[in-house]
């Protein structure tokens, strides 16, 4: 297999690192580490933190791709490489993948959703049609006997809960050893306290989302081994393959397009702040400009734009999947330019404060560079506003995308998101009889992505907002 | 107060002339007019001729800025710059791509919007200011902490989740309401009720916890705790202290949207078939009608700088604090 990585597994990747390097910096510097911790203390925190590990480790996964070595060789007897990229997620999620049906089929169904004319051949050599609904071309297609469905559903349920359980006690041990350890106690009275949620950090919390979790999980795991746990779509599509394949999308647009546009908000924001006069003008008439164009339109009509050097460059994009990675990352980078502002007021707000402290007087006064000011003296006591307003901006770009997909001004068509999916699924809701599961499985995910960032987003901003541990808020 | 007034209208031209640069370069500098005229012919199979008289239908052949071939001041005038662009700030939009005049459309559409949004924004502040009261009245309670529990739940609903499903309830299921469509008159309220209850519901959550906080700030302050110390109620502190002062920066933050009411609702009308503005806009998006969507930049930039001006003239009628400089 040959490793590809396109534009946006590299700039994921990149964020991975900065992430991780900001972790280690922090790690050294105590007053930094201070409001992590009261972080890692918030109970609705923490456990969104532990729903959001699980869906940043299936983006992660569905963003190392390889191209896999196919059966054949060349005429020089060197392997083949599939022209089109898989992914590991893929690779993992193969039998979703890769057992189709010919059409929609209901969450763990054995026979199809719609009836068709089947030709059965009979004893006498006639063939005698019927009208049923068809055995699936996968779905329960190990049973001898449709009866033991239910049975085998159960079975495997069961088999699926056990294994969460032998997961969810590795995780508890490994809590209670941890909360021992640092409680410099014994296991038994870390258990203890654990279960009396008595423990600083809210390990009983995030034992609780994680074995709710699990306890989805593993069933899941185990049923679509046999079955599709979610059902099919249309063109008979294993419905948790999309969903899972749509997490990726979601946190792309959710964490590059914040890559985006830190540097425009960061830079002008507290340029405009800390220099004031006709920088100060030029860059609010620059965001007032941008911030008065309604945002939809702006981003329909950079896309219209982009679809046009799309369409007339087709030699820069050498397979379907690598166009619709290129859109992908022009969507970012769209809604970054369109939404560095409001960001980019708060920062000009805070510069215009902070410029006027004593140590900045003194910096100036001491013939410091206006740059090293700026570098050294403001952006570290600004960082805790970007750091807020980006996990409270990153809910609402996923929210954002599957609008903009219905608009048609976002992803590629061909690339699975939650809003692609929901396009889809919509007109299913007006079938007789209603196909749900594509919808709800849009819903889901998407409910419990969005809510879980929200949730962590809200333990960040009360850790580091000042005015919300000083006073006011908490107060009251 | 006019001079002031006038002033500050002043301060909108040169952000309106930004914003007609701007997208006078988004739609014909970045991209000319032959790329987009490829792109809505087709581009492979497509002849130098067809692309011309395209773009002679539509009055993109003529020079860009400057018309050399013209006489006296049709060297300015007779270019795309100064049809297309110039002419946006006497609301003159031209034609879409179907031969209709632009500016007729607006005029017929912005009523259905209308109608749609309005009671959207009224009844939805109703709604929110009405639980945001109760959670701050019941302050760390479990009813505050629930209610912003359910809050955070349903920020983190998609709002299409809200069309669909009280399309499938409503209409589907209990067979209530007309799916979609829309008609004039009073007839209008039929069509119009579930797409402005769902407008309601998917701001509730965001809505009521954003003016909880204002609230609860306004409650911290002194004089709530002086009129607390002189011993009145605590229902008389919320109504007549907290609620009128907590209004201040609710209405002042409202006020900015209310001339973009106008442009609609881009996703709602286009579910519900309502014929207004933000159907009009997704049609011409998906349509690829770079014309309507120019016009449509154009207005919504107008309406939103005018609702900055409401907001300055808002903030010196409500807070007599606030003097105009």
């Amino acid at each position: 297999m040959i490793p590809v990585l396109f534009t946006t597994d590299r700039l994921v990747w990149l964020l991975v690192a900065a992430v991780a390097g900001y972790f280690l910096h922090v790690r050294g510097a105590p007053h930094l580490l201070l409001p992590w911790k009261r972080v890692t203390r918030s109970a609705s925190g923490m456990s969104a933190l532990v729903v959001l590990a699980v869906f940043v480790s299936v983006g992660l996964l569905d963003s190392l791709r390889y191209r896999p070595a196919l059966d054949r060789k060349d005429e020089k007897g060197e392997t083949v490489y599939a022209v089109e990229a898989a992914s590991v997620l893929d690779k993992i999620a193969s039998p979703l993948r890769e057992h189709r049906e010919r059409t929609y089929s209901a969450p763990l169904a054995t026979r199809a959703y719609a009836r068709e004319t089947l030709e059965i051949p009979q004893a006498d050599g006639k063939i005698k049609q019927v009208r049923e609904f068809p055995r699936l071309a996968w779905g329960g297609t190990h049973l001898k006997d449709e009866s033991e469905h239910a049975q085998d559903v159960a079975m495997r349920g069961l088999v699926g809960l056990a294994l969460a359980l032998i997961v969810w006690c590795g995780l508890a041990f490994a809590a209670v050893s941890r909360c021992a350890y640092v409680r410099k106690a014994g296991r038994r009275e870390a258990w203890l306290a654990i279960w009396r949620a008595e423990t600083a950090a809210p390990w009983w919390s995030m034992l609780l989302t994680a074995g709710t979790l699990l306890a989805l999980i593993g069933p899941a795991l185990v049923l679509c081994t046999g079955y599709h746990v979610l059902g099919t779509d249309k063109v008979g599509q294993d419905v948790l393959y999309l969903a899972l394949k749509s997490i990726r999308t979601g946190l792309v647009i959710g964490t590059v397009t914040t890559l985006v546009l830190l540097p425009f908000a960061v830079t002008l924001g507290i340029m405009a702040g800390y220099f004031r006069g006709w920088i100060d003008d030029l860059i609010q008439y620059l965001y007032t400009t941008i911030n008065s164009i309604p945002g939809v339109l702006l981003i329909a009509a950079a896309v219209l734009l982009m679809q046009v050097y799309v369409d007339q460059h087709p030699e820069l994009f050498p397979t379907s999947a690598q166009r619709a990675d290129l859109r992908l990352l022009f969507l970012c980078i769209i809604l970054g330019l369109t939404s560095w502002t409001g960001l980019a007021r708060l920062l000009r707000g805070e510069a215009l404060k902070l410029r006027e402290l004593e140590y900045i007087q003194a910096a100036q006064a001491f013939g410091v560079r206006d740059a090293r000011i700026i570098g050294r003296h403001i952006l570290p006591n600004v960082m805790h506003i970007v750091l807020i307003s980006l996990v409270m901006d990153f809910s609402g770009l996923v929210l954002a995308e599957a609008v903009l997909s219905y608009v048609g001004v976002g992803v590629d068509p061909s690339m699975i998101s939650f809003g692609t999916m929901i396009n889809a699924a919509r007109l299913e809701m007006s079938r007789e009889p209603v196909v749900w599961w594509a919808l709800a499985a849009a819903f889901v995910f998407m409910f419990v992505l969005v809510l879980a960032a929200n949730l962590f987003a809200d333990a960040v901003r009360d850790a580091f907002d000042p005015r919300v541990r000083v006073g006011g808020l908490a107060r009251a | 107060m006019i001079a002031y007034i006038v002033r500050r209208a002043l301060y909108a031209v040169p952000i309106l002339i930004g914003v007609n640069l701007l997208t006078f370069w988004l739609f014909f500098v970045v991209n000319t007019p032959d790329d987009m005229a490829r792109l809505q012919l087709g581009v492979r199979r497509v002849t130098a001729e067809a692309v011309e008289k395209w773009k002679a239908e539509r009055g993109y052949d003529k020079p860009k800025y400057y018309n050399g071939g013209a006489q006296g001041l049709g060297r300015v005038t007779d270019t795309i710059f100064f049809e297309k662009s110039v002419r946006l700030f006497a609301f003159d939009f031209g034609n879409a791509d179907d031969g209709r005049s632009i500016r007729h459309e607006i005029l017929t559409r912005m009523w259905p919007s209308l109608a749609l949004q309005l009671p959207v924004f009224i009844v939805g502040l109703a709604v929110n200011i009405t639980f945001a009261l109760l959670m701050a009245f019941f302050r760390a309670t479990y009813l505050d902490f629930w209610g912003v529990v359910l809050c955070v739940a349903m920020m983190s609903i998609s709002g299409l989740f809200y069309i669909i499903g009280g399309q499938y309830l409503f209409s589907k299921v209990w067979n209530l309401i007309p799916i979609s469509g829309y008609a004039g008159g009073w007839d209008a309220a039929k069509f119009v009720i579930l797409p402005v209850a769902v407008g309601v519901v998917s701001g509730i959550g965001s809505g009521s916890r954003w003016y909880r906080t204002i609230f609860l700030e306004e409650m911290g302050k002194d004089y709530v705790r002086t009129a607390r110390a002189k011993g009145l109620a605590e229902t008389a502190v919320m109504f007549e202290h907290v609620l009128k002062n907590g209004m201040i920066p609710i209405l002042t933050g409202a006020v900015v949207v209310i001339p973009t009411l106008f442009m609609g609702a881009l996703i709602a009308e286009s579910f519900f078939g309502i014929p207004g503005l933000g159907s009009y806009t997704i049609d011409a998006i998906q349509a690829q009608d770079f014309s309507v969507v120019r016009s449509m930049v154009f207005l919504g930039s107008v309406l939103y700088i005018f609702g900055l001006l409401l907001t300055d003239i808002s903030y010196t009628l409500v807070d007599p604090r606030v003097r105009l400089e």
